[in-house]
């Protein structure tokens, strides 16, 4: 976005600056998210693996995924200090623990089926 | 001919004289408002000055406007309400019709009034408060506005067309199924609060960008005023909460939509994980809208009573601890629901422990106001009504939150009286005295304080009158979402007591209507663009602001930096040097929030009604606008120096 209004050194536009990778990232990590997608779809659809395994390749998968983006395309490797992203992704990660977390925990007394 | 007819009575609808009366006023007031546009010749005004603006000040009136409105339509929800209580056996709604009231009054109130209110003050103070031109990114903060304010339209739209949702302001399942809620009403609710929630979230995300990244120069995070903190505080638990809340609807929606079964019984599903999921949005969503109001309550504690705010360590970590830890009470909402006595345990005392940074706060106003020289203006009248009504309202809420105890208050009214307390005495009194103490900021005079003191003390009073009956009422087995009751509870006189106490409120609202009107008639003119003496950033400039805010990057070096300039400047310091003025660099108009939110709404009234040949092109405009937008260039400009001084010069001279 190049809205922002500029005056100040260290406004949002500064950032620009940064480094953003360079094409051999990009294509890296898009290969790489594109066999993390594939292998899973492959796997459950051709029934390789069932039950649990089929959930921890499921698992697995979605975690390198997400691991995948941040580092190639949301460059969380490259941030100036103070790294407010971390911080943000750290505190996401918490919350989204104690969602699952909590919900496992208080479904288990209320499971109907 | 009969086809025709058949689906108009079920498109609008019928038999209601309030909502023929309803059609009618909307009718009126569509003509009235296109007439005058078109006499006047304001179309092209309109457009270029409101529909599409990026100005963070005229953004934040635009969403205080609609605000207002929803107040109006939900105050009005209210009265009604407690109109068919006034006595057993009223026969005033008919118990759908109560229904459907109960659910637009709560779900207008938090979602269409509180929340685009606190909106609105973001946007009228935060960028001024920390010497910013504009927040960090202007575009998308008037796409949140528009996404909101159509989102808004399509749940009112509700009210006239279709049929108004009648499933509780959180729509439980298993009633807002298909299956038991068969009509159009839930898809209402549900389009209408996904379409503006994703505004929400994009507001949260820019104000956390905007505080973290475009401070004046010198103003560190320990130095950023109490306001642009809370408002951090709030923004990261939005950021966090909403998409909970998008996920859950949208959960139920594919349920309604396409026959899954997340929240029915059969099929594998658990309508009880329905409620803890929204109760994670809930719980954080009560927080999100009291933030901020705290911040408010401590700009104009230390403004008013003229001394620096007591323990500002403190309050920074009051606040941000309260956005984390209201991520983990959600289950006090709950406790009957048979969780057990270990959830329900844990729920309880993380409960209990959010009480402890909310105390922490109210000694720090007491002791603000402990020795300074107070003075009662309407803005610190809201904030002094406010710490006993809050004080009183968290205790019952600490009540509320012993697990055993609340097996007996659940659902009555002593939980209605618990959280209106909270709301209206904390939340509504908040944006109140945000909105009396940046007034003459945002529109360049101050509003007639003898008619503000009518509003407070008939909203204050009323406020007592109406909720202190209701905690008895709950104590005496009146459960909540009862359309009416019988001779032999027992229930009538604390009932009657209470509508005469919300018809006060209501007075209240009607006499600050008039506030309004009458100072746009007869206040004058703020030249000195500091009515308060205040001591943040935002008062060192003309009022209204002119539309890049600071000529100059203000330098920042303490905590209330305007004030101890202006204490400086008064015992003889030589005023700081002047900067040269710099063209400024600004953002241009955009029509494309606006438009990309019209398509959302049209999107969104094709899913209602499921009519796919109006979904489909809605969503394929949001597409285009999303592309069209990101290959636009032509973004930004700059305001050349001769234009700023003449308008600084101007705004000096106050005409
Ligand atoms: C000291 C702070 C507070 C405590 C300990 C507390 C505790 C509770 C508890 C335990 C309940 C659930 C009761 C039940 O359903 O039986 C509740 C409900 C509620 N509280 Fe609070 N609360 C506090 C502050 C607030 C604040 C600041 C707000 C809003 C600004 C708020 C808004 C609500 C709402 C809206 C509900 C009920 C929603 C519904 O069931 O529809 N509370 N509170
Ligand atoms: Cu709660």
């Amino acid at each position: 976005m190049a809205q922002h209004p500029t005056g100040h050194s260290h406004d949002a536009h500064g950032d620009s600056h940064e480094s953003h990778g360079s094409l051999k990232s990009y294509v890296i990590g898009f290969v790489l998210s594109l066999v993390l997608t594939i292998i899973p779809l492959v796997a459950v659809l051709n029934d390789i693996v069932e039950g649990t395994a089929a959930r921890v390749v499921l698992l697995v998968t979605a975690v390198l995924q997400f691991v995948v983006q941040l580092f190639f395309f949301m460059h969380l490797r490259e941030e100036k200090k103070p790294r407010w992203n971390l911080m943000a992704l750290i505190l996401g990660l918490v919350i989204v623990l104690t969602i699952v977390i909590g919900s496992i925990w208080i479904m288990t007394y209320n499971a109907v089926a | 001919m009969d086809k025709i007819k058949d689906f108009a009575s079920d498109f609008f609808v019928t038999g209601d004289p309030l909502i023929y009366g309803a059609d009618v006023a909307i009718v009126l007031v569509t003509v009235a408002i296109v007439a005058v546009l078109t006499y006047f010749k304001k179309w092209g005004w309109l457009w270029r000055e409101w529909l599409t603006t990026v100005d963070h000040k005229k953004i934040g009136i635009m969403y205080i406007l609609a605000a207002l409105l929803m107040l109006f339509r939900g105050g009005v929800d209210a009265l009604l309400m407690r109109t068919q209580l006034i006595m057993p056996n009223m026969d005033f709604l008919k118990p759908e019709h109560y229904n459907e009231i109960f659910t637009t009054h709560g779900v207008i109130m938090i979602l269409f009034m509180a929340m685009p209110l606190m909106f609105g003050l973001f946007n009228i103070a935060v960028p001024l408060q920390i010497g910013a031109r504009d927040v960090a990114f202007p575009v998308l903060n008037s796409l949140s506005f528009w996404l909101f304010f159509m989102g808004a339209m399509l749940f009112n739209l509700s009210f006239v067309i279709g049929g108004s949702p009648n499933g509780g302001w959180l729509a439980y399942p298993p009633l807002t199924e298909k299956m038991f809620s068969p009509g159009v009403g839930q898809d209402f609710y549900i389009w209408g609060i996904q379409i503006s929630g994703i505004g929400s979230l994009m507001t949260g995300i820019n104000f956390i960008v905007t505080i973290l990244k475009m401070r004046a120069p010198g103003m560190t995070l320990m130095k950023m005023p109490m306001f642009t903190w809370s408002v951090l505080a709030s923004s990261l638990t939005i950021i966090l909460a909403f998409p909970i809340l998008t996920v859950t609807l949208a959960l139920l929606f594919i349920d309604r939509f396409l026959g899954a079964h997340f929240f029915t019984l059969d099929g594998g599903g658990n309508p009880m994980m329905y409620i803890n999921l929204i109760w994670m949005w809930g719980h954080p969503e009560v927080y999100i809208v009291i933030l901020p109001a705290f911040g408010i309550f401590s700009e104009v504690v230390a403004t008013f009573s003229k001394k620096k705010l007591f323990g500002y360590t403190s309050m920074v970590f009051a606040l941000m601890s309260i956005s984390v830890v209201s991520f983990f009470t959600w289950a006090h909402h709950f406790f009957t629901m048979g969780s057990g006595a270990n959830v329900n345990a844990f729920f309880a005392i993380s409960t209990m422990i959010i009480a402890i940074p909310t105390g922490v706060k109210v000694f720090n106003w007491i002791l603000t106001m402990y020795k300074g020289k107070i003075s009662f203006k309407t803005p610190m009248l809201w904030t002094m009504g406010f710490i006993p009504c809050f004080v009183v309202g968290g205790m019952t809420g600490v009540l509320l939150s012993v697990a055993p105890a609340d097996f007996q208050f659940h659902n009555s009214y002593f939980l209605i009286a618990h959280f209106h307390q909270v709301l209206i005495g904390g939340v509504a009194f908040g944006y109140f005295a945000g909105l009396y103490y940046w007034w003459p900021k945002m529109f360049g005079f101050s509003l007639n304080e003898k008619l503000g003191k009518w509003a407070f003390w008939l909203w204050n009073i009323g406020f007592y009158v109406c909720f202190m009956p209701q905690y008895v009422l709950g104590l005496m087995g009146m459960t909540r979402r009862y359309s009416t009751y019988g001779w032999d509870t027992g229930w009538f006189g604390l009932n009657l007591v209470s509508t005469i106490g919300a018809f006060l409120m209501g007075a209240g609202f009607l006499f600050q209507v008039w506030q309004i009107l009458h100072s746009i008639k007869f206040m004058e003119k703020d030249t000195t663009g500091d009515p308060w003496d205040g001591r943040t950033l935002e008062w060192s400039i003309p009022s209204p602001a002119p539309m890049y805010n600071f000529a100059t990057d203000p330098q920042v070096r303490e905590v209330d930096d305007w004030w101890e300039e202006k204490q400086r400047l008064a015992s003889g310091g030589a005023p700081r040097p002047k900067p040269a003025l710099e063209p400024i660099h600004m953002p241009k108009n955009s029509g494309m929030p606006f438009i990309k939110a019209t398509f959302w709404f049209i999107a969104g009234f094709g899913f209602v009604f499921d009519w796919m040949w109006m979904a489909i092109p809605g969503l394929i405009g949001v597409a285009a606008c999303m592309l069209a937008h990101s290959f636009n260039y032509d973004t930004d400009y700059y305001i050349p120096v001769d234009e700023i001084e003449r308008t600084e010069a101007a705004a000096r001279r106050g005409v």
